[in-house]
């Protein structure tokens, strides 16, 4: 698609000096919270919090000192590399362990230690009634450092311990409730799906450890032309399947949702703003790699174009708060994945939509979290209303998400989201259009569902007001009270969603105003190319107008059915089909049980019968039939190990008495 | 280092001597327990002395510590002795792993008539012999070493087993002692050839590589079968495993330490150090067969640990899924796949040492090992949930672990020689993930319930479910209190793996520098060149 564009010379790649060595604290600043928390457990119950709080923090500092060095060079040195030791070396193969830092790397760095601060400050307040809290922030802390070992590693074995460490954080924290069962069955299940995208990202890597004899970005970059078309399709296909895994893109979407489980912080940091965006990071890191495969490109688009639509859909039907915002989430990275696809024309559209999503859903979450925790944990929005007056923080800082993200002109996503439409029209003259109608109509969805989501939960009449509370199953929380009693949650929780809220109205204007991202990225994933230059479905500068009619008729439409009428309190059974297939979340489970599961364990079954039956059987019966008699068989073998060490004894004379004759022979 | 090497030989032996005296009065049991001990401690201490004598210089010869008494002279057999990288590796983790299953088994409760005594004796004199076995450049000598390793495991599963103990303990025997024999044939093939060969019979290692790597195939694959035979029954590959889970299962959980972590690793260990080298051609040519078997092990063996209910047979499926990836690292032939399978012998005796003792620390809870009757314990005993996250994680292969590093190398050293072979083993990763989790789930996360409750085995279920039932919580902490979390001690027993575990994780360089001049004397005699150069897959 755009191969011939992407062949200008990578920037070279120059080892890290001054501030820039020090970028191992990044990472290891949190780390050692960590170990500290969970290594002194209860002996740092009192203190815990502050330390976790601490340590991301301090990372942060480190990261915008980072930053601001990188800023104060010319573009082509921006691309830094620091080599701590030999971690794999055999052969061939040399694994350093080792960190790249460049625009790419950094603007991660930067988003992860900057929300993850601010969540970890909510998440004092929000967890301050569990007993666990010391627990949660340890986990957390480690989820911090592996998500910035994978953004910050020179080498995709670097990253693939940071994948799999942000999985191991994120089993941990979404079956961090131990007492729910539904707790730890979506934690397993999110560690499962994850890990059928890591055989893809494990096998891309030993491709090219095939190929070219390293893992190491700077040789794989520099030589990515020496490998064979074949093998290149199949490398960035199975990265594909890698990044479908973590960002939960279609067919691997399903664990997303489920991860709700975990506690709104996390679902915050790591479910939205940080950990699904490592698929679309690693397809950008990758690009190189993907600017020589245009179907690898094309199949990430096609992905990418399906999960938006198909998040979009389903996030229209369901009545938790929490997990229309998964949805969202799982649509949201959809267009980042079309985005990524599209090569040199999306990968800013896409960063820039990653950095004001981090901002926008974050917010989001930590405004469900913070209503939820003024309504007794409830999360069912059929139980909510009117709450717009009872938590006015949350209120105003929950719509400025909200505008953001259905793309309000002049707000966040009215910036980035257009952005990818414009890049997607250019496309080609039929993918254009598919993809056009595709973003554009979900732009749509988006904000029906969205607005749906706020009239159920901040307007209408208070329909919590008749209804008790209900027992949270096993939630280590005290037990629930009479009534409910709505109120705006503490300054730790409602200062961190202020800032998220400002973010979420300014980040789209700065980042998109004058190429500022664009720019800044030019040394990691080459230059951006303008959609205007390029030709499209239909006149790129209609974007803009066509995009708020959508936003605008979805809104109008909530309205019409949502707003307009009385929510019933009880979900209604006898509903339409498109609703019943988006409320089974148009049957990817059941077609995962149907396909994987069940099959699964008949096998397993099975194979426990043969075991058992089969080979064990055949060589009990041989042994039998050996001994003559299974009864004469158990005679021996209850006898005494005397008659085994005089056969040994025998097998011995008998070995001797063959070598005499052997020698005799010679 | 010669003196020090017989001294690491000898020493358990003299050991276990003492041990076996000191088993007749029961007044001294626990002295015996502390002498045996001792020994192993000091035999951990040479250890650490032999390794850092080690030299990896590449012109440093194959077996350091050399040492060769003639034994029967008339048939050129000697007794031979001498360390190599993966040699020196095995009996490291012999050393560390010995002391530690001691110690953890003080606390055990012996059946009636036993002794700790006996039982120390026991473990002793395996060490002992596993040493000879690792370090035996005779290849008679390790024939014998071979077959006396049953004796004292035959006595630690039948007489300090389970409730089948008698049955797990035959079955390991006739299967082990079958495989030897058909070794034993190949063995004397072995000398014939070279009494024709070399015009003089002889049992040395260095000369019979030598003379047997020049064999026409067709001499080969018949002595090769032979090895394998044995070997394959050792470190069991499909279908030549049923006697592993029961004799996992029904061995006290020292001994299943000693027989999973190590003693199964001789077959892996005789892959590399036999039938490699001595049969480079037929194992080129049977590699396909090899392969087969090994890759069918990994899903078999994750497939059927999912399945199980009960822990010790569960981990026992672990290592026969896990011994199907250090098989296909050894026929994959490449530097990385054989350095891989030869860290990951180290690796999984690790994990697999930690998983056994978490459940050991379990079932002395909650005394059994159907983990049906477990659930939520990681609300009684969180150290213990988490410990057994760990080994598990640790299991699975999860990256910052050590036997990432193996698994890894093995997988991605396999795979431009036999791609197909490893795309299947890679998918192997997920049926881990999926075995592991599932069991942790069961057992460690969920509502408190079970035999976690009051710690008395089956007859507490009915007790948890009342109070689950009622919502009654002042019942829990009473009885929790009783199932109790890791004491200091068990913690102290622990750490050790847990630090191991994770500094091999992020530290293998030690290691792989020790095994690496071995593992490139392999790849020479076995006479493939590497696959993949500094420069990608040669063309």
């Amino acid at each position: 698609m755009s191969s011939l564009l992407a062949a200008a010379p990578l920037p070279p790649v120059l080892p890290a000096e001054g501030a820039a060595s020090a970028a191992w604290l990044l990472a290891a600043l949190p780390a050692l919270g960590a170990l500290v928390l969970f290594v002194g457990g209860r002996r740092t119950d009192r203190w815990g919090h502050v330390l976790g709080v601490a340590t991301v923090v301090a990372s942060f500092v480190v990261a915008a000192v980072l930053f601001a060095g990188s800023l104060g060079l010319p573009a082509e040195e921006r691309v830094r590399d620091l080599g701590l030791y030999d971690w794999i070396a055999v052969g061939a193969l040399n694994v350093e362990f080792g960190l790249r830092i460049d625009p790419l790397s950094l603007t991660f760095a930067l988003l992860i230690t900057g929300v993850g601060s601010l969540i970890h400050i909510y998440s004092v307040g929000y967890m301050s009634h569990d007993p666990n809290r010391r627990k949660f922030f340890a986990q957390l802390n480690l989820f911090v450092a592996a998500m910035l070992v994978l953004v910050l590693g020179n080498g995709f074995v670097t990253l693939y311990l940071g994948w799999e460490g942000v999985g191991l954080a994120s089993y941990l924290l979404i079956g961090f409730y131990t007492g729910r069962r539904s707790a730890g069955s979506a934690a397993k299940k999110a560690f499962l799906m994850n890990r059928v995208g890591d055989v893809g990202l494990a096998l891309a890597i030993f491709l090219l450890f095939l190929e070219l004899g390293t893992t190491q970005y700077g040789e794989v970059f520099a030589r990515a032309g020496e490998i064979s078309p074949g093998a290149l399709t199949a490398i960035t296909l199975l990265l594909l399947l890698g990044a479908c895994g973590k960002s939960g893109q279609f067919p691997l979407q399903a664990w997303l949702p489920d991860a709700m489980e975990g506690p709104t912080p996390v679902s915050a940091l790591i479910h939205a703003a940080t950990m699904v965006t490592a698929g679309v990071y690693l397809i950008a890191r990758a690009n190189p790699l993907y600017d020589l495969a245009p179907v690898g490109q094309l199949v990430v688009t096609i992905i990418g174009a399906i999960t938006l639509v198909l998040g979009a859909i389903i996030g229209c039907a369901y009545d938790d708060i929490k997990k229309v915002l998964a949805y969202s989430t799982v649509s949201q990275i959809g267009y980042m994945m079309l985005a990524v696809g599209l090569g040199p024309v999306g990968y800013a559209a896409a960063l820039a939509h990653l950095l004001a999503h981090g901002f926008f859903k974050a917010g989001l979450f930590l405004g469900a979290g913070s209503v939820m925790h003024g309504m007794a944990d409830e999360t069912d929005m059929r139980r909510f209303g009117g709450l717009w007056r009872h938590m006015p923080v949350t209120f105003w800082t929950f719509t400025a998400g909200y505008l953001a993200l259905i793309g309000f002109p002049f707000l966040s996503g009215f910036y980035t989201k257009d952005l990818i439409i414009e890049a997607s029209l250019t496309a080609g003259p039929v993918a254009g259009w598919i993809f056009g109608i595709a973003t554009l109509g979900a732009a749509g969805l988006t904000a029906f569902y969205m607005t749906r989501l706020m009239l159920m939960t901040f307007f209408g009449p208070e329909r919590w007001k008749d209804l008790h509370p209900r027992r949270i199953d096993g939630a280590d929380l005290e037990d629930p009270p009479e009534h409910y009693h709505p109120h705006e949650s503490v300054a730790a929780m409602t200062a961190p969603m202020v800032l998220l809220a400002i973010g979420s109205v300014g980040a789209g204007a700065f980042l998109v105003g004058g190429e500022r991202l664009g720019t800044y990225l030019e040394a990691s994933l080459g230059a951006p190319i303008e959609p205007h230059d390029l030709p499209a479905a239909f006149p790129v500068g209609l974007v803009p107008y066509v995009a708020t009619v959508m936003m605008l008729a979805g809104a109008g439409l909530a309205y019409v059915l949502v707003g307009r009428r009385e929510v019933p309190v009880e979900r209604p059974q006898r509903v339409s089909l498109p609703v019943r297939a988006a409320r089974a979340d148009l049957y990817a489970n059941t077609i995962n049980e149907g396909i994987i599961a069940r099959p699964g364990i008949w096998l397993s079954r099975a194979l426990v019968y043969l075991d058992n039956r089969g080979v064990d059987g055949a060589v009990n019966g041989i042994a039998a039939l050996l001994g003559g008699s299974s009864g004469r068989l158990r005679r021996t073998q209850t006898g005494f190990v005397r008659s085994y060490a005089l056969t040994i004894l025998g097998g011995s004379v008998v070995l001797v008495a063959a070598l005499l004759v052997v020698g005799g022979a010679g | 280092m010669s003196a020090l090497l017989l001294a690491l030989l000898l020493l358990p032996l003299i050991g276990a001597a003492v041990c076996g005296v000191m088993a007749g009065r029961e007044n001294l049991d626990r002295a015996a327990r502390a002498v045996g001990l001792g020994f192993s401690a000091v035999s951990l201490v040479l250890v650490v002395i032999v390794w850092s004598l080690f030299s990896t210089a590449p012109d440093a010869p194959r077996f350091q510590g050399s040492l060769s008494v003639e034994w029967i002279p008339a048939f050129g057999v000697s007794f031979a002795l001498g360390l190599d990288g993966i040699a020196l590796t095995m009996i490291a983790l012999l050393s560390v792993l010995v002391p530690i299953v001691l110690v953890f088994a003080a606390a055990d409760k012996l059946p009636p008539g036993r002794t700790g005594a006996g039982f120390t004796a026991l473990i002793l004199a395996t060490q002992g012999v596993l040493v000879g076995v690792f370090a035996a450049t005779d290849v008679f000598l390790f024939y014998v070493l071979f077959e006396a390793m049953l004796i004292p495991m035959y006595f630690l599963i039948g007489r300090f087993g389970g409730p089948r103990r008698q049955y797990a303990a035959v079955k390991f025997f006739l299967y082990s002692f079958l495989g030897g024999l058909i070794m034993l044939a190949s063995v004397i093939g072995l000398f014939v050839a070279s009494d024709t060969r070399l015009g003089q019979g002889t049992f040395d290692w260095t000369a019979l590589q030598g003379m047997a790597a020049q064999l026409p195939l067709s001499t080969q694959i018949p002595l090769f079968l032979g090895f394998f035979a044995a070997f394959a029954i050792k470190a069991p590959l499909v279908p030549f495993h049923t006697w592993l889970p029961d004799a996992g299962a029904e061995a006290p959980i020292a001994g299943s330490i000693i027989l999973l972590g190590l003693l199964d690793k001789v077959g892996t260990f005789g892959f590399l150090r036999y039938t490699l080298p001595l049969f480079p051609a037929a194992s080129r040519e049977l590699a396909p067969l090899v392969l087969t078997l090994a890759v069918i092990g990994v899903l078999y063996g994750a497939l059927l640990a999912a399945a199980q209910t009960d822990l010790k047979r569960f981990v026992a499926y672990t290592s026969i899924a896990h011994f199907g990836f250090i098989a296909l690292g050894i026929f994959a032939f490449s530097s990385q796949s054989i350095a891989g399978s030869a860290l990951y012998m180290v690796n999984h005796g690790i994990s697999t040492a930690m998983l056994f003792l978490v459940v050991g620390l379990l079932i002395r809870r909650g005394g059994t090992a159907d983990m049906t009757e477990y659930g939520g314990v990681g609300r009684a005993a969180p150290l213990l949930a988490g410990m057994f996250l760990v080994a598990g994680l640790s299991t699975i292969a999860l990256p910052g672990t050590n036997s990432f590093i193996s698994e890894f190398l093995v997988l991605l050293g396999s795979f431009p020689n036999q791609p197909a072979f490893t795309v299947i083993a890679t998918v192997g990763i997920v049926f881990a993930a999926l075995y592991m989790l599932w069991v942790f789930q069961r057992t460690m996360t969920g509502p408190l319930r079970g035999a976690a409750v009051v710690g008395d085995g089956p007859g507490a279920a009915s007790a948890a479910t009342f109070g689950t039932e009622t919502g009654d919580d002042s019942w829990m902490r009473r009885t929790t209190a009783r199932f109790g979390d890791l004491n200091r001690g068990e913690i102290a027993l622990l750490t050790p793996l847990v630090a191991l575990i994770l500094v091999l994780g992020f530290f293998p360089g030690p290691v792989l520098e020790v095994l690496d001049p071995t593992v490139a004397a392999t790849m020479s005699e076995v006479g493939v060149p590497d696959p993949v150069t500094q420069n990608g897959v040669a063309r």
